[in-house]
């Protein structure tokens, strides 16, 4: 049994484990299955018991529990009650009383902040115009991503000059950018291997290319951050377009760290970086510090790869993301990531994460109703990341104003994630946010890549099927079409901001 | 209730179109014939008619169709339009009492050149000039209209029955060499004249029988362009987007084709090297135009008539020839009436355009022969 000697912390365990003892049969894999040690086997006493301080609530015992003896639920210890001093705030004040430092978390804001994709409704076709069987009609969800002249031009009926570099998308979801250092190779292979399958592209986040991956490069997006880890001319060459970072919504202004026990012979290898040492990646790029300065770095790259590749700009969503969105534009990207509040990360700041930045469903309509302003909209493309959860939040998405989105968590949640938010202590037991082979290797990348690519082709039927009922039948008539919106439970203002009527106008 | 172009009002209609490729001129019976038959595709609430090759006198001159629904706002346009243009001649645009035809607003003709020292600050073409104060009037003009403003061709319209509408206006005392009629089943409308089809900009006039359900994509495109959507209607989306791509943009008429109605991308694979390239960068610079929903419509201009279909064909189109003449219309019947032994009269695909030309205008489409390819899509 176990007993707490002394007194060394103020926390309480946040989570209950429920062992039913008539099911539980002793086999010990809730033991080997936990990297945080919660459940451990007492010798004398021949019998599993669990230390609830550390666990997450990942539900990998729960889940591989071959007897279903086990339940982890929220604690049934309350404090007393107060609507101001909530257990989180209290808790918060005790872990920094104790440690001095400041809070870490993983994934994406958890805060119940509305979200707006779910005060949106969508249209469908009756009478007046048929809606369009998705089973019997052609239903086209390609997309193409990258920079459009203003006009074409013909000479004696024939198209003059070339199209500029583009993605070509079968389905309008991406996988986004999520680094060989906050995710195991395993995971990454398992969304390069989806990606090909389906038509669409990963994204290798801040981490470099590992070599293993060189040969999905015709489905990788190669990311260039402040770092500048891994970022070589073989690199650049290996991606189909590659995609500056200057924000991310889940850090909106600062950098990142991934600490030295990570950094091993691998990512030490792939990020350029010695082993075991810290790879710190400014807030600020230090060769960006304005606008113009963007732009050499746009058309260095640009001028490193010929021309060939689509060069994109990854921007956190925050107040006055229009103006930033038209100036990127403008400073040649071929297309603009915005990242809103809600997106998730391998680690960052919680006060960071929890409050700074705005939803990205704002940001789209500013953005794109910005861009529409300065008539420059249709020369550039908008993909949009930050929580989208479903098919119907990309539906939304494209309505509002972007040709694709990025998804990032919906993808890992597909790869086994549960949402416990500590991907940063790198104990992952579903082998996604850790280094650590005995826990990277639950990931089988075949099989991981079958359930990616399963969640892209069900969304993919999803998206065909609103789109159909809404009577079309390509996805580019979608995009911007904000009359097939209508909003519920929103302001005036909210409704003016996102540029479409409430339900029943 | 709240008038149409305050809220977007969803349509079925009937189409019908004659023209005669050598620019002979014909009455408008035949027109008016033609679209009768077809009484129950509308529901009186709206007809109208495009007849080019009327204003043989004025065929340089801007003719500008006017609604005015007091003397008050015709008094108050006439300063604008004689600050920005010479009045050549205006008149009452004639009418004749017809039972079933009530609430006439003011309806008066101007023939017009643009003030050279105006166009000259203005820094702009004639017809974009043209077009810029039709805009500014019909968005910023209460109570005033203009429903037609290309050289040497009209519109007619109204609330009513077609056929009625054409007695109205006593088109049967018009020639042209191209007619096109629409008759009008608005699901909701209190019935503006304004609202009624064709829709024109310049000698672009488009009568349209669908709901596109790209309207608001298609719209909002527009709109960075300087069009301004006032009516809120799918017809008026669709004739600024033949002025955006035929005109603005300078596209070849089959490329123009291609982006309102773009071949899938299963086709655009199959395609040869060269035309899969200009099919794809057409969809991808040009996407937002696709009109996408049930539609057939049939688009007017100085140089001919174009028929085109959604490219599922959701919505009824038949064509026909017979000698110099192309006849177009919703249902065979409507063609019949008026030739009943047609030499040919097919059902064209969707997606795949009608395209008639007067004789030797090859050269206005970007060099495609185009005077040959009446009737060569079936």
């Amino acid at each position: 049994m176990f007993f707490m000697a002394i007194l060394k912390s103020f926390l309480t365990p946040g989570f209950l484990i429920e062992r039913n003892k008539e099911r539980c049969i002793q086999c010990l894999v809730c033991v080997r299955q936990c990297a945080n040690e919660v459940h451990y086997y007492d010798d004398e006493e021949g019998e599993v018991y669990s230390d609830e301080m550390k666990c997450v609530n990942c539900q990998r015992c729960v889940a591989m529990c071959p007897t279903r003896a086990l339940a982890v639920r929220r604690t049934t210890n309350e404090l007393r009650e107060n609507a101001n001093w909530t257990p989180e705030v209290i808790r918060s004040i005790y872990i920094q009383a104790e440690t001095g430092g400041v809070l870490l978390t993983g994934m994406g804001n958890d805060r119940p902040y509305p979200v707006y994709w779910d005060h949106m409704l969508l249209n469908a076709s009756q009478v007046t115009n048929p809606s369009i069987d998705p089973l019997r009609e052609p239903m086209e969800c390609k997309t193409l991503l990258g920079r459009k002249p203003a006009s074409l031009v013909f000479e004696n009926g024939r198209l003059k000059g070339k199209l500029p570099p583009q993605l070509e998308l079968d389905v309008p979801v991406m996988f986004s950018a999520m680094s060989f250092g906050s995710i195991s190779l395993n995971a990454i292979k398992s969304l390069a291997l989806a990606a090909r399958q389906e038509g669409t592209f990963f994204n290798t986040g801040e981490g470099g290319l590992h070599k293993d991956l060189y040969q999905y490069g015709d489905n990788c997006i190669v990311q260039v951050a402040s770092g500048r880890f891994g970022v070589h001319v073989d690199y650049l060459e290996a991606g189909a377009a590659i995609e500056i970072k200057i924000g991310q919504g889940a850090k909106p202004g600062i950098g990142g760290h991934l600490p030295g026990e990570k950094v091993g012979k691998e990512i030490s290898e792939t990020r350029m970086i010695p082993q075991g040492t810290d790879a710190l990646s400014p807030a600020p790029h230090h060769d960006i510090y304005s606008i113009e300065d963007l732009r050499q770095l746009i058309f260095s790259l640009k001028e490193a790869t010929g021309y060939r590749k689509p060069v994109g700009v990854k921007i956190a969503a925050v107040h006055n993301v229009a103006a930033i969105a038209s100036g990127i534009a403008r400073a040649g990207a071929d297309y603009i990531a915005i990242d809103g509040y809600r997106g998730g990360t391998g680690a960052a700041p919680l006060r960071i994460r929890d409050n700074v930045g705005i939803p990205v469903e704002f940001a789209l309509a500013a953005v794109d109703t910005r861009l529409r302003e300065e008539g420059i909209r249709n020369e550039v493309s908008l993909v949009v990341a930050g929580s989208i959860r479903n098919s119907a939040d990309v539906v939304k998405a494209v309505a509002l104003g972007a040709d694709a989105v990025y998804i990032a968590s919906a993808a890992l949640l597909a790869l086994g994630c549960h949402m416990c938010q500590k991907c940063y202590t790198g104990k992952c037991n579903w082998g996604i946010a850790t280094q650590d082979p005995y826990l990277t290797r639950r990931l089988n990348p075949e099989l991981g890549s079958q359930r990616a690519a399963n969640l892209l082709r069900a969304w993919k039927h999803e998206i065909q099927e609103m789109l159909g009922g809404m009577g079309l039948n390509a996805l580019e008539s979608l995009r911007g079409n904000r009359l097939m919106l209508r909003g519920i439970g929103l302001t005036e203002k909210e409704l003016k901001i996102l540029g479409i009527k409430a339900a029943g106008e | 209730m709240l008038r149409e172009g305050a809220v977007r009002i969803p349509a079925g209609c009937a189409i019908s179109g004659i023209m005669n490729k050598k620019g002979r001129l014909i009455s408008g019976q035949d027109i008016i014939k033609s679209i009768a038959v077809m009484h129950d595709r509308s529901n009186g609430l709206g007809g109208g008619f495009a007849a080019y090759g009327i204003y043989p006198d004025f065929k340089d001159d801007f003719a500008m169709h006017f609604f005015f629904d007091s003397q008050e706002a015709k008094a108050e346009t006439e300063v604008q339009l004689n600050t920005h243009f010479t009045v050549v001649y205006d008149e009452p645009v004639p009418v004749r009492e017809v039972d079933a035809i009530r609430d006439a607003p003011i309806i008066w003709r101007y023939f017009v050149q643009p003030k050279a020292k105006m166009l000259v600050k203005a820094g702009l073409s004639e017809e974009e000039y043209v077009v810029k104060f039709v805009m500014k009037i019909n968005s910023e003009m209460e109570g005033a209209y203009i429903f037609s403003s290309g050289k040497n061709m009209g519109a007619f319209k109204g609330v009513g029955y077609p056929e009625d509408i054409g007695e109205f206006y006593r088109l049967d005392e018009y020639r042209a060499w191209l007619w096109t009629a629409h008759g009008r089943f608005p699901t909701n409308t209190p019935g503006w004249w304004g609202g009624a089809h064709p829709f024109t900009l310049l000698d672009c006039s488009v009568v349209h029988n669908g709901e596109i359900s790209s309207y608001d994509a298609n719209r909002r495109f527009l709109e960075m362009f300087g069009y301004r959507c006032t009516l809120l209607t799918d017809t008026e989306v669709i004739a600024y987007t033949f002025d955006f791509l035929m005109r603005k943009q300078g596209l070849p008429l089959e490329t123009v084709v291609m982006a309102m109605a773009s071949p899938f991308w299963k086709e655009i694979d199959r395609m040869d090297p060269e035309r899969k390239e200009t099919a794809k960068a057409v969809r991808a610079v040009y996407g937002s135009l696709l009109v996408n929903g049930p539609f057939s419509i049939l688009v007017g201009t100085s140089r001919g008539m174009i028929a085109l279909n959604d490219r599922i064909k959701l919505r009824p189109c038949v064509a026909a020839t017979r000698e110099d003449f192309l006849y177009v219309a919703s249902e065979e019947a409507g063609i019949r009436e008026v030739c009943p032994k047609p030499d040919r009269i097919w059902a064209p695909r969707g997606g795949e355009p009608v395209i008639g030309l007067l004789e030797n205008t090859a050269s206005h489409y970007g060099g495609v022969p185009c005077a040959e390819k009446i009737a060569i899509n079936s």
